[in-house]
Parts: structure tokens; C-alpha cells; sequence
């Protein structure tokens, strides 16, 4: 099923009751640019994903302001000061519960994390897992490079056994993460994997994320042309599959569990696992009942509730 | 009336309701129209272990615990050799008549032994879980305490539990209560506390609730916390809010996760607020230098224990303070205030809401162990809203309109601006430093807010002189505050003149005040100078105040003198002398006094 034949169809497809987000509101790609130019080394990764990030809000109609990037520390997690939509750059590893707090307080705008393989697998790892059972309405691009390249090249929780970096001079002696069975594990409920060279199969995917009830993890592979001279854009692009395209079923979790451990002479990309059957975590909160915290005013507790209060206490 | 002042002990085992026993008794009295003022002194263990509970009823407003108690209710023998000694010298001695013990020595040493078959009795009408009622019942008819009052709160403790245990529990307590009443020693013992006719209803609330009660008046609807004792009766206290009063709760993976959370709401516009101990304000520290950074507003409570490390769970001390000042690498303004009682804990909460939006930027409350669990009497209208109105400074929400200097060009901005294409700048250098807040979903005002240095319009930036002016106007902000009088100078208790003067901040703000007129007792004039906020320091007010003391003596909760060293650091006044308490129990009024009479010597007398 196509991104547009999901818009509308309630629940689950990541639109607002009140309809405020929606495709053909006048929105052009100048919407989304800033005079700030990117510090990324020409040819990274990155340039793919924020191209894709700007062409999916586009697409899905949803307008700078509707929008907040909450990222972490890196070379990617920049990506927020180089794009016209309200950002947050956060500490390195803490963007997940920083946009989770956002979320809950205002469900009503979009919120979007962008990090790094260290910032989400690595130093961020403990929230990772906690949001993936967690469920929030987030969408989270992780910038894999399998490698800590804003501290210049040192082995990342990503980084295949035996690769020699700054810190592992001798090759790296621990396996790697696998975050898609990882993910799986741990109760996410969209999982998928893009890839920074194909800037416009990306978009398409972050569309689906957006669609999303809850937490929907894209593990987007991202060449680091400087300090990753393994996983190069010709490395990617000789492994890759498509998931859709050699008929793997989003919705079978078995299935996906297999195909998470693909990784090496092929390398699948696309949708993994997705269900809609799990509420975001937002969807019950209680206090969350009478609308979005930031909408209300700070004086709606009136002398009689205060009172109330005063008197449980005698 | 006659004045009753009467402080009593509940000993037992970790387990047999201790905590419960007190907090119902302590109800009790207050229900009957007495001040009251209670500490639960418990280990952080759920069995095993003493555990003492000590409620001090009184006919007036009391601020503190009070040495010596006058009567013990020991539920183990182990209770009296204990506490035999701390009693008051006529005080009584309640126990179970089973109980192996040396009447004699309790009587050689002045007290009087009350042995009471409560077990026995407990047994006849329902069971041993009963003991406690039947303890609690010999302790009121000692003291006179009428017998109504108990059964209202039996009806009310145990009414879930259904009709035969309230029946079972009411039948324990009248019995009990009329053989203590016929006993010869409840004729010997000189303590009352008669029902008051004509009191008004009282609130009986510990710190932890009052500070909720604030947050909440001032618009706090975001809690972010993970628990830890004894900070986490905030976190369960708005949950259990959570619904009716619209308050997003979230009990997070880590304290990392927590404030984390709490600044992603606050800057998405909510007033939030994250509480903690020492150790998970320890996890914070990063984060916060991620709010003073981007000038995000987030308010976090520490309420000290024990350190250092995981240190005394349940108990007291008041030695996060220099901690808190300084926590966090780099410079970027902090408020930090240390309410001192219950009163104060509300307003404090209040305030903090209101200086964390209007300054942008982090606010710590320094509470403790000692004021969060105590639980205290307070009369209806002493929890004034009013005295602290919801400010929100130079905030606004999409949507409203523009604020003073909100645009350029010119518009309140130091020079025209260097305008991001929304003209918008979040970060605009403004002469007091605080820079017009657009809370995110604008469509005018899209914008980011980075943890590295920006410029004015929040995108990252090394550039030297860009650096220095937005260090200037972060740090700016708290000469604004000061010069707004937001920051008070030190609370006088007792005369303006006096030979002795106690320096205090935070939760000891009760015990030396009830110190001095222990200390005027002992012929010594004496007063107390508190503080509440302490950074940024109102040092002319402190200097003020300090160059009319003739004898300081720094009273805190720590080993190193950590208060007497920062008003050294603040003022270069130095304190002549140091009552400090560090084993995690809260400092007395009677060990003050004879602390401060240690440290002055005998040249006050
Ligand atoms: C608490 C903390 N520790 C360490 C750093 C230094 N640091 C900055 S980015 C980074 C790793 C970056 O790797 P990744 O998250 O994969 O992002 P990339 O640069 O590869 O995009 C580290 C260790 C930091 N900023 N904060
Ligand atoms: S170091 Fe690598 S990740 Fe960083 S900007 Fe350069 S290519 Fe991109
Ligand atoms: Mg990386």
C-alpha cells in the first residue's frame, strides 16, 4: 500500500484528528532551506538524508512549523541547523527522551530525532530500547556511518568485527549491533532500513515513518567518506535488496526476524516490521486527556480544585 | 487552655507499622485540634531493623521535632533499651506486659513503666495485627486523649478492610483504653493532651506535598522523574493527580532520561519539572547545561539524603549544596533556592516556575530528607496562590501576538538584526539579556535551539566576538534578576539585636528558630538569619544583615561546613563557629543550643 492511499484512513496513519497536516497547502522545497550551509565534508551521507527529509515533509504537507528535528552529537545530528524547521540539538546519546518529553507535551506537532549509530546505539543505547517498547508517536533517523566520525574515526557500536579505527588499531574485537533484531526485540513497531545514496527511496520511507502510529525506527545507512573507507556508497549499492521488491511481508514478525540477519554479501533495505496494532505511548497517557499540556492555560486549576487538593490533606 | 507541648515516641521493627501507627496518631491529634510536627526516623529496609516514629503535639504552632519525648510507645523490647535513655526524666513507658524487661530499671531511672497486655488483648477480639490499636489506645488514654478521636480514625484506617476488622480493632482500642485509664501509673503521669474544643481543621501535609501543591498552583503539568527515595512521593503524589488535573507524569529509565524529558517539554512550552536525589541529580548535571545552553526553562528539585554515593537512603543532610552551584561544566545562570519549612516549600515551587520561564533557564530547588517527610499542621489560607501570580516574561505562544523587540529591526535589540529569514531571532542579544521566547509552531518564528554555540539566530557558530557577546548575555541574566529584586536576602528571626546570631539555610530554618528561645532560656540573646535563595546571591542584603552580627555560628547538615564556606566565597564573612550534623539525622532544637553555646564559649554569658 502506497503512502497516499494510507493518508486519511484514521488511526494509525500519522495524521491529527483536526487535519491540520496534509499534502497540497502551497508548501515548496524554499520553504524548508536556510541561508546556513552545511560543515559536512562534500559527498557525506548526510547531504542524502537531509535531502530526503526536506522532500518528505514537503510531500507529506507538513510545514516547517509543524515540525520539530530534535538531534543528538555528531556529524549528522547538524543536519536540524541546516534545514528551515524548528530544531533541537541536544547532548550526545539524549535526543530520544528530549523528543519524547516534546511529544508528550505537545502531541500535536510533528517530532522527528535525527543521530548518529553512537548517539542511538552506543551512548543513547539505554533509551533506545526503553522507546522502542515505549512506543511514542517519534520517527527516528539514526545516520548509521558505523563510525564515530564528528571525533574523527573511532569504532562505533556498529562497526563490523575486525575494522581497524583509532581505537582498534589491531581490528575491533566486539561484534557488532544488530539494531534491526534489536528493535524487533525490543518491541518496536516499525522498523526499516534506508540508504543515503538513494535520497528519493529514503523520502519514501520517511513518509511511511510519518505515517506511523508510534516509535518508527529508520536505521539509514550513511557513508562517512572520510573516516569510513569500508562501507563506501559502491559497497552499499553492490549488497543492497529491496525488501518490497523480493515480496517480504511487513506485517509477519517471523519473517522479519529472518531478514534482520541479512547483513553482509546482501543487505536489506525497506521496511522490516510494522504494526498498527499498538497504541503510542501518547494515546494513553491520562493526563494527556484534556488535550495537549502546551495548549492549555497555566491557571485551569481553579480555587475549588486547589481546595480539593488542600482538603485530601486533613 | 493550659499550653501542651508534648512530644512521644513510637518504637518497633522495621515491618510492624511504625510509620503507619504514627501517621494515623499523628492524624489523630491533629483531627483534635493540636499543632503537630512529625518525623519518621526508618531504615531503607522494608523489615528487620529499628525503626522510631516521633510526633510532637502541641498548642500552638511548633516548626520542628523537640527533644526529650515524654512518653515512648515501645512495640519491642529492644525500643526501650534504646530510647530509655533520650526520655524525658518523669516520661512514661508504654510496652507489651509480655515483653521481657526490666520493670526495675525503668523505674530506677525516673520514667514510669507502663506494662499493657496489648498483645493479650489484641488476640481476645481479633488478632496480633490489632497490638498496634491497642498501643495506640493505651498511649491516648495515658495522655488523656479521648477515646472518639482514636475510634474515628480506626473507623476511617481500616473501613476497606470491612465491618468485622473495624469492629474487631474498635473493641481492642476500648478496652485497652479503660484499663490504662484505671491503671495506678496513668495517675502518676503528668502529661495531657485533651481533646481542644473550637480548634479549626488543619492540613496535615509533609514538604514533598507542599512543594507539589506550589508546582502544581503555579502551572506545573509536566513531571518527569525516576524514583528515588526520598524524592519519589512527588512523582507518585502527581500521578496519582495525574487525570483530573491534566498533569503528564512519566516515571522514566533513567534520571538521565528524566530532566531529559522535562527540558524536552519545557521547551516545547510546558512547565516542567523533575525530581530527584543527590544520585540522580548527579546523572543530570550534563542536561543541565543543556537547558542554561539553549535557555530552555525546566525546574529540578533535589531532595538530599545521605551522600556521598547511595550514602543513608532515608535520612537527611544537607550536602548537595555546593554541589548544585557549581554543577555542570562551563558558565551559563542557575537559580537555586533552598526553601526552608512547608510554607516556603509551596511558595518556593511557585517562584521557581515562574524565574525559570521568565529567565530561560534552569532552576534548582535544594530540598531534604528532613522537610520532605516531616509532616506538619498548617491552617487553611497559610498556602497563599496569590502571593506568587504565574509570569511568564517575555514568552508567548504561537499564535498570540508579537512580544516587545520580538522583531527587528531595532525592536528592543541591541543593534539591528542579523535576521534568520523569519526575521525572528531566538536568541537576540538584549540589554538584560533575556531574548523574546516564540514557543515552538510558530509559522513566523521556526527556529533551533543548538547544545554548541549559536548566534542570534540559533544556528552554530565558533565566531569569536559572536562567542563573547552570547556568553555576556546569557550571564546577564542574572545581574537582571538581582537588580529586579527577584532574589531575597536572608529571613530575621527573633530580635534585631542580639550577642549570638545562627546562620541557617534550607530545611533548618525550623530548628534554629525553636532554638533561640531555647537559647534566650539559657540567658542568651540570641536570633537567626535563613536563607532561601541562594543563587544568584543577593550579596548587598547578605552583607547588610551580616555586618551586624556579633557571634556567627553557621548551622547546616553537612560535615564540611559547606553554607559557612559559601558565605565566605559570597561575602568573606567568616563564621566564628559550625553546629553541623552529619549521620543523617535532622539537628534538634536542644542540640543547637547547646551547639552554639559550645561554639561561642562562655563569653555570651
Ligand atoms: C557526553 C559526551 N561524550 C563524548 C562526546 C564526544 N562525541 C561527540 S560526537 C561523538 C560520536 C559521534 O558518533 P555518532 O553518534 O555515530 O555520530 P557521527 O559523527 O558518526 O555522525 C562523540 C563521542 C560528547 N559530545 N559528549
Ligand atoms: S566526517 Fe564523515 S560523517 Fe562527518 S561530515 Fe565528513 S563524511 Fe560526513
Ligand atoms: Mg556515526
Amino acid at each position: 500500500m502506497s503512502v497516499d492511499q494510507r493518508a486519511g484512513a484514521g488511526r494509525g496513519d500519522g495524521r491529527l484528528p483536526d487535519g491540520r497536516h496534509g499534502p497540497g497547502r502551497g508548501l515548496t522545497a524554499r520553504d524548508y532551506m536556510t541561508e546556513q550551509r552545511p560543515t559536512w565534508c562534500p559527498g557525506c551521507g548526510d547531504f542524502g538524508i537531509l535531502a530526503a527529509l526536506r522532500e518528505a515533509l514537503l510531500q507529506e504537507g507538513i510545514a516547517p512549523h509543524e515540525a520539530v528535528v530534535v538531534s543528538g552529537i555528531g556529524c549528522g545530528s547538524k543536519l536540524p541547523d541546516y534545514m528551515r524547521v524548528n530544531g533541537f540539538m541536544t547532548l550526545h546519546g539524549r535526543p530520544l527522551p528530549v523528543a519524547t518529553g516534546f511529544r508528550l507535551a505537545n502531541p500535536a506537532m510533528r517530532v522527528i530525532v535525527v543521530d548518529g549509530d553512537g548517539d542511538a546505539y552506543g551512548i543513547g543505547g539505554n533509551h533506545w530500547l526503553h522507546t522502542c517498547r515505549r512506543n511514542p508517536g517519534l520517527v527516528h533517523l539514526v545516520e548509521n556511518n558505523q563510525i564515530y566520525a564528528l571525533t574523527k574515526g573511532q569504532y562505533s557500536p556498529t562497526t563490523e568485527q575486525g575494522t581497524r579505527t583509532t581505537t582498534s588499531p589491531e581490528g575491533s574485537i566486539e561484534r557488532p549491533v544488530n539494531p534491526i533484531r534489536t528493535a524487533l526485540a525490543a518491541g518496536a513497531t516499525f522498523v526499516a532500513r534506508g540508504f543515503a545514496g538513494e535520497p528519493k527511496e529514503l523520502a519514501r520511507l520517511i513518509r511511511e515513518a510519518l505515517h506511523h502510529r508510534g516509535y518508527a525506527l529508520l536505521d539509514i545507512l550513511q557513508p562517512c567518506i572520510t573516516y569510513n573507507k569500508v562501507n563506501t556508497y559502491d559497497w552499499y549499492a553492490e549488497r543492497i535488496v529491496r525488501l518490497e521488491s523480493e515480496g517480504h511481508d511487513p506485517s509477519d514478525f517471523d519473517a522479519a526476524w529472518a531478514r534482520a540477519g541479512e547483513f553482509g554479501e546482501r543487505i536489506p533495505v525497506g521496511v522490516f516490521y510494522r504494526t498498527e496494532e499498538v497504541p503510542a505511548y501518547e494515546e494513553r497517557v491520562p493526563g494527556l486527556k484534556r488535550g495537549p499540556v502546551v495548549e492549555r492555560p497555566l491557571d485551569d486549576l481553579d480555587e475549588a480544585a486547589f481546595e480539593a487538593l488542600e482538603r485530601e490533606l486533613v | 487552655m493550659r499550653d501542651q507541648d508534648v512530644s512521644l515516641v513510637i518504637g518497633g521493627d522495621a515491618g510492624q507499622g511504625v510509620e503507619s501507627s504514627g501517621a494515623g496518631f499523628s492524624s489523630a491529634l491533629a483531627r483534635a485540634g493540636y499543632h503537630i510536627f512529625s518525623i519518621a526516623d526508618y531504615r531503607s529496609r522494608i523489615r528487620g531493623g529499628h525503626n522510631f516514629y516521633q510526633i510532637r503535639a502541641a498548642t500552638r504552632p511548633v516548626a520542628s521535632h523537640l527533644d526529650p519525648p515524654a512518653l515512648l510507645l515501645a512495640l519491642t523490647a529492644e525500643s526501650v533499651e534504646l530510647h530509655l535513655e533520650s526520655l524525658a526524666p518523669d516520661a512514661a513507658v508504654l510496652y507489651d506486659s509480655s515483653f521481657r524487661l526490666d520493670a526495675g530499671a525503668v523505674e530506677r531511672s525516673g520514667r514510669l513503666a507502663v506494662p499493657v497486655p496489648m498483645n493479650e488483648i489484641a488476640m481476645r477480639h481479633g488478632s496480633k495485627v490489632m497490638m498496634n490499636t491497642a498501643a495506640l489506645a493505651a498511649a491516648a488514654s495515658l495522655l488523656r486523649f479521648p477515646l472518639q478521636r482514636m475510634e474515628a480514625v480506626i473507623r476511617q484506617n481500616f473501613a476497606r478492610k470491612g465491618e468485622r476488622v473495624v469492629e474487631g480493632n474498635l473493641a481492642v482500642a476500648r478496652e485497652t483504653y479503660e484499663q490504662v485509664r484505671r491503671s495506678p501509673a496513668a495517675a502518676r503521669f503528668r502529661y495531657r493532651l485533651p481533646g481542644l474544643p473550637g480548634q479549626p481543621e488543619r492540613m496535615l501535609l509533609h514538604g514533598n506535598h507542599a512543594f507539589c501543591l506550589g508546582a502544581v498552583a503555579a502551572g506545573c503539568r509536566f513531571v518527569a522523574a525516576y524514583p528515588m527515595t526520598p524524592a519519589t512521593t512527588i512523582l507518585e503524589w502527581m500521578t496519582a493527580h495525574a487525570e483530573p488535573l491534566g498533569i503528564v507524569t512519566k516515571h522514566a529509565e533513567d534520571e538521565l532520561a528524566a530532566i531529559c524529558m522535562a527540558i524536552g517539554a519545557g521547551f516545547a512550552g510546558a512547565r516542567a519539572l523533575c525530581s530527584t536525589s543527590g544520585g540522580g541529580f548527579s546523572l543530570m548535571t550534563e542536561a543541565l547545561g543543556l537547558a542554561g545552553m539553549t535557555e530552555t526553562p525546566v525546574v529540578v528539585v533535589d531532595v538530599q539524603r545521605g551522600g556521598p554515593s547511595t550514602g543513608l537512603p532515608t535520612r537527611t543532610e544537607q550536602a548537595d549544596l555546593l554541589f548544585v552551584l557549581h554543577a555542570s561544566q562551563g558558565d551559563f545562570p542557575r537559580f537555586v533556592l533552598a526553601p526552608g519549612d512547608h510554607v516556603e516549600a509551596f511558595e518556593t515551587a511557585m517562584r521557581a516556575f515562574n524565574l525559570a520561564e521568565k529567565y530561560q533557564t534552569p532552576v534548582v530547588v535544594l530540598s531534604d530528607q528532613f522537610l520532605a517527610s516531616s509532616l506538619r499542621t498548617l491552617d487553611f489560607g497559610r498556602l497563599r496562590r496569590d502571593a506568587v501570580p504565574v509570569e511568564r516574561g517575555k514568552t508567548r505562544r504561537p499564535g498570540e501576538p508579537p512580544l516587545p523587540g520580538e522583531r527587528g529591526p531595532g525592536g528592543g535589540q541591541e543593534d539591528g538584526p542579523a535576521a534568520g529569514r523569519d526575521g525572528y531571532l531566538r536568541f537576540a542579544f538584549t540589554p538584560d539579556g533575556i531574548s523574546p521566547r516564540v514557543l515552538p509552531g510558530d509559522p513566523e518564528a521556526v527556529y533551533g535551539a543548538p547544545s554548541d554555540e549559536h548566534d542570534e539566530a540559533g544556528h552554530i557558530t565558533e565566531e569569536i566576538d559572536n562567542r563573547k557577546r552570547m556568553m555576556e548575555k546569557r550571564m546577564r541574566k542574572l545581574e537582571t534578576a538581582l537588580a529586579a529584586g527577584e532574589m531575597r536576602g536572608p529571613r530575621r528571626v527573633g530580635p534585631a539585636e542580639a550577642e549570638v546570631t545562627l546562620l541557617a539555610w534550607g530545611s533548618m530554618l525550623g530548628p534554629a528558630s525553636e532554638a533561640l528561645v531555647l537559647l534566650e532560656r539559657e540567658g542568651v540573646r540570641a536570633n537567626l538569619l535563613h536563607w532561601c535563595d541562594l543563587w544568584p546571591f543577593a550579596g548587598e542584603a547578605a552583607e547588610r544583615e551580616l555586618r551586624r552580627v556579633r557571634r556567627g555560628v553557621v548551622v547546616e547538615q553537612n560535615y564540611s561546613g559547606q553554607f559557612r564556606r559559601f558565605l565566605r566565597m559570597t561575602t568573606g564573612y567568616e563564621a566564628e563557629g559550625l553546629v553541623r550534623r552529619y549521620d543523617g539525622r535532622p539537628l534538634e532544637p536542644g542540640e543547637i543550643a547547646r551547639g552554639v553555646l559550645k561554639e561561642v564559649g562562655a563569653g555570651v554569658r
